[in-house]
């Protein structure tokens, strides 16, 4: 099997892009105050909140876009992008699965998703998916009997605005960064969750409610607390490619644990990676993730599974404050054509005895290219912190790239830290081995990446943990053989 | 019927010539055995019967059950029922060993037009050759050869080999680093799917083996040639002359 080869397996087309004619209430293109003014209003916002937006307008206006990550992109032009959308209304959706484009079929297909959620994801008119709308409402109420907040940001801001006034910017304030400062200034929508004391969550969040990832446009916010005692997980995105008119989605997600509170944020995300040949219509995917370990005993665990978008700039990271908290960042990273990842963790450790563990897999095919950046930071009244890093990166042909940046910031002597790296190309030798037992070196090749991602694979939630494994099959399948 | 027919077969890699016109005849119900000093060209010779890519054919034939071998892609062949087990096993780390293998035996089932095997069957398949092998049951959860010892590794390779059934088994240095009881196990192996039907090609360096696996002819490979042939007696000659008699008969037909 040559380079060449390899190459020319990893480099399979984006074949499942649609684009449906938007016909859409939207504010012109541009950025200024009265924009943000107009977002607040059309969401029929509280006064303190059109405030918080207004403050981080004002101090993102003092910004620069930060340059730091290894990632090549042409300037984004703040005023050329439209900041506010309304829905897709019902008659400019397809009306049925046959209206929507064979190829993007193939692919839910080819993942094993089913029936009813193929209609949602190809966004086929409301009435036709009132079943799934239906489950998902009775899931809802069950959510509601245990008394778990599950519902969009909006929806949030208007019946349990206390919990929100409480919560958001309280581990990402609005002067965090340059792309969470913006999205805290023009936020569109995105979830809310509450659990209270004591409450396991009996189900995980998001399996029955994915339309509600869905139009919510580019600068998504999302806001999970897990009281006392509580426990959820909470799954994110899905293997379904995604297509947006727009370039730049700079989303936010804040998660807070209270004691013996524990949270499992899953993502697995396939956006548009722009055509392989040229880079181009690819999305940028600039998003601040961060979870604070607020009380004792707590845990925050991120796992994802990145393979889409052009350019991604995504560091979920967890603030360690109680004492023995623990903090988890499992991540794969596929890369591919001239898709970029700047992608990794930040662990902060404040209380004693916090724990940490990072495991990441990058894997870079075709001119992708991987970069790890990762940052354990051990402050000095944490006695006896840990972590753990492990970084692995695979390359499959010779054009692509991984990098590998971590930071050890340890001020505390009681601190005990572990760091494996490794990089390794999928062996020829490998391919051929299958290959003699008379596997497909298509097969071969998805096989070996699987591997390669078990440990972070095994994290996921079982039925998410099958479609990302499929996920990364589809997105290495070749055009050959 | 003739398995296997090598016809004056060259190959080089990186532009070196290693394998210099070898011919050589397999029947069916056969055991061939192939010896040789370090660096003649035995797991060549395998690798280009496997069908791996950067060696590179530059002359003869190779007629496999009378069709032309060299035509087909490394997992055709095995399909088709050749195996090569690895002098250098593979390690492919977080797929487990009857993961891969239940998918190698369905490649070649399906290849066949039989149906594939489902879990409760193949684990059934599975039990039954370990017993042959006596393989421990963890190596089969175990990623494919990961953390292996040597010896654990080439019984896995004759594992692969019980579960898959091929036509033609090359075997490459397989006994290499095996105590005597491994040994005698691989040999076991071996001679349990030894039928009419099936031929092997046995590379190695130890007279010892072919106490086990007793060979139908023996062949001298001296610097890409085939430089004696004969019974199993042949290797007890070697045994105890080494192989510079031979060398020396070889260099003299290199410069005639
Ligand atoms: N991939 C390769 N690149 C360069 N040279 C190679 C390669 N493979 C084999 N060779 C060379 O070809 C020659 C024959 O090697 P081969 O592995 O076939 O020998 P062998 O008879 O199996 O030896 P041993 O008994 O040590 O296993 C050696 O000189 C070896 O260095
Ligand atoms: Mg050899």
């Amino acid at each position: 099997m040559s380079t060449a080869m390899l190459e020319e397996y990893a480099e399979r087309e984006y074949e499942f892009g649609f684009v449906t004619d938007i016909d859409q209430e939207m504010i012109p293109p541009g950025l200024d105050e009265s924009v943000v003014r107009l977002i607040s209003a059309k969401k029929e916002e509280p006064e303190w909140l059109l405030e918080w937006r207004l403050k981080a307008f004002s101090h993102w206006l003092k910004m620069e876009e930060p340059q730091w990550a290894n990632v090549k992109y042409d300037p984004i032009d703040y005023q050329k992008i439209i900041y506010y959308a309304a829905p897709k209304s019902d008659k400019d959706r397809p009306k049925s699965l046959e209206e929507v484009d064979p190829e993007l079929l193939r692919t839910y297909e080819k993942l094993g998703i089913p029936l009813k959620e193929q209609e949602m994801l190809a966004g086929v008119a409301v009435d036709a998916v009132f079943d799934s709308v239906s489950v998902a409402t009775t899931f809802k109420g069950k959510l509601a009997e245990l008394g778990i907040v599950f519902c969009s940001f909006s929806e949030a801001v208007k019946n349990h605005p206390e919990l929100v006034k409480k919560y958001l910017g309280s581990v990402v304030p609005y002067s965090d960064n340059f792309f969470a400062t913006l999205n805290s200034a023009v936020f569109s929508d995105g979830s809310f969750v509450y659990i209270p004391k004591g409450v396991r969550c009996p189900m995980e969040l998001s399996t029955y409610f994915r339309i509600n990832a869905m139009n919510t446009g580019q600068f998504e916010r999302t806001l999970i607390v897990a009281d006392e005692g509580a426990t959820v997980s909470y799954l994110e995105g899905c293997t379904a490619p995604m297509r947006d008119e727009n370039q730049l989605h700079a989303a936010v997600v804040e998660l807070v644990a209270m004691d013996d509170a524990s949270i499992k944020y899953s993502t697995v995300q396939n956006w548009y990676p722009g055509d392989l040949e040229t880079g181009k219509g690819g999305i940028f995917n600039f998003v601040t993730k961060r979870g604070k370990c607020e009380g004792k005993r707590s845990k925050i665990s991120w796992t994802q599974v990145e393979t889409g978008s052009a350019v991604t700039w995504k560091y979920p990271s967890c603030i360690l404050k109680g004492d023995d908290s623990v903090g988890e960042f499992y991540s794969v990273a596929l890369t591919k054509g001239w898709q970029q990842a700047d992608t990794g963790t930040k662990m902060v450790h404040i209380g004693k005895n916090t724990t940490s563990t990072i495991i990441s897999k990058g894997i870079s095919a075709g001119q992708g290219q991987n970069t790890y950046r990762g940052q354990v930071k051990i402050l000095k009244g944490a006695h006896g912190a840990r972590n753990f890093s492990q970084c692995d990166s695979m390359l499959i042909g010779d054009r692509c790239g991984a990098h590998t940046f971590p930071y050890i910031d340890v001020n505390n002597p009681s601190a005990r830290m572990e760091h494996e790296a490794t990089t390794s190309k999928i062996g020829e030798d490998q391919i051929f081995y299958c290959n003699q037992r008379g596997i497909a070196t298509e097969d071969a090749v998805s096989m070996i990446v699987n591997g390669f991602c078990r440990e972070v694979f095994r994290e996921l939630p079982m039925e998410f943990a099958v479609e990302a494994q499929k996920l990364l099959e589809v997105n290495l399948e070749g055009s050959v053989g | 019927m003739s398995i296997l027919e090598i016809k004056n077969l060259r190959a080089s890699v990186e532009e070196k010539e290693i394998l210099k016109g070898i011919s050589l005849t397999v029947k069916a119900g056969e055991v061939h055995a192939i010896m040789g000093p370090n660096g003649s060209g035995k797991s060549t010779l395998a690798q280009v019967l496997a069908g791996r890519e950067e060696y590179k054919v530059t002359g003869g034939k190779v007629l496999y059950r009378g069709k032309d071998l060299l035509e087909l892609g490394p997992e055709e062949r095995a399909r088709e029922g050749v195996f090569m087990a690895f002098q250098y096993p593979v390690e492919i780390p977080g797929v487990s060993n009857t993961y891969f293998l239940k998918a190698a035996l369905n490649a070649i089932r399906k290849h066949r037009g039989e149906k594939e095997v489902d879990a409760v069957e193949f684990l059934k398949l599975v039990r039954e050759k370990m017993k042959l092998v006596k393989m421990d049951e963890t190596l089969l959860r175990r990623p494919v050869n990961e953390g292996f010892s040597g010896g654990e590794k080439k019984r896995n390779e004759i594992f692969h080999m019980a579960v898959l059934e091929p036509i033609l088994g090359v075997l490459d240095e397989t006994d290499s680093g095996l105590d005597i009881d491994a040994l005698k196990i691989v040999a076991e192996g071996v001679n349990s799917l030894r039928d009419q039907n099936r031929a092997f090609v046995v590379i190695t360096h130890y007279q010892r083996l072919l106490d086990y696996i007793i060979p139908d002819f023996v062949h001298v490979l001296v610097e890409g040639r085939i430089v004696r042939s004969g019974g199993k007696e042949l290797a007890l000659e070697l045994e105890e002359k080494g192989y510079s008699w031979l060398e020396e008969e070889a260099s003299a037909l290199a410069t005639a």
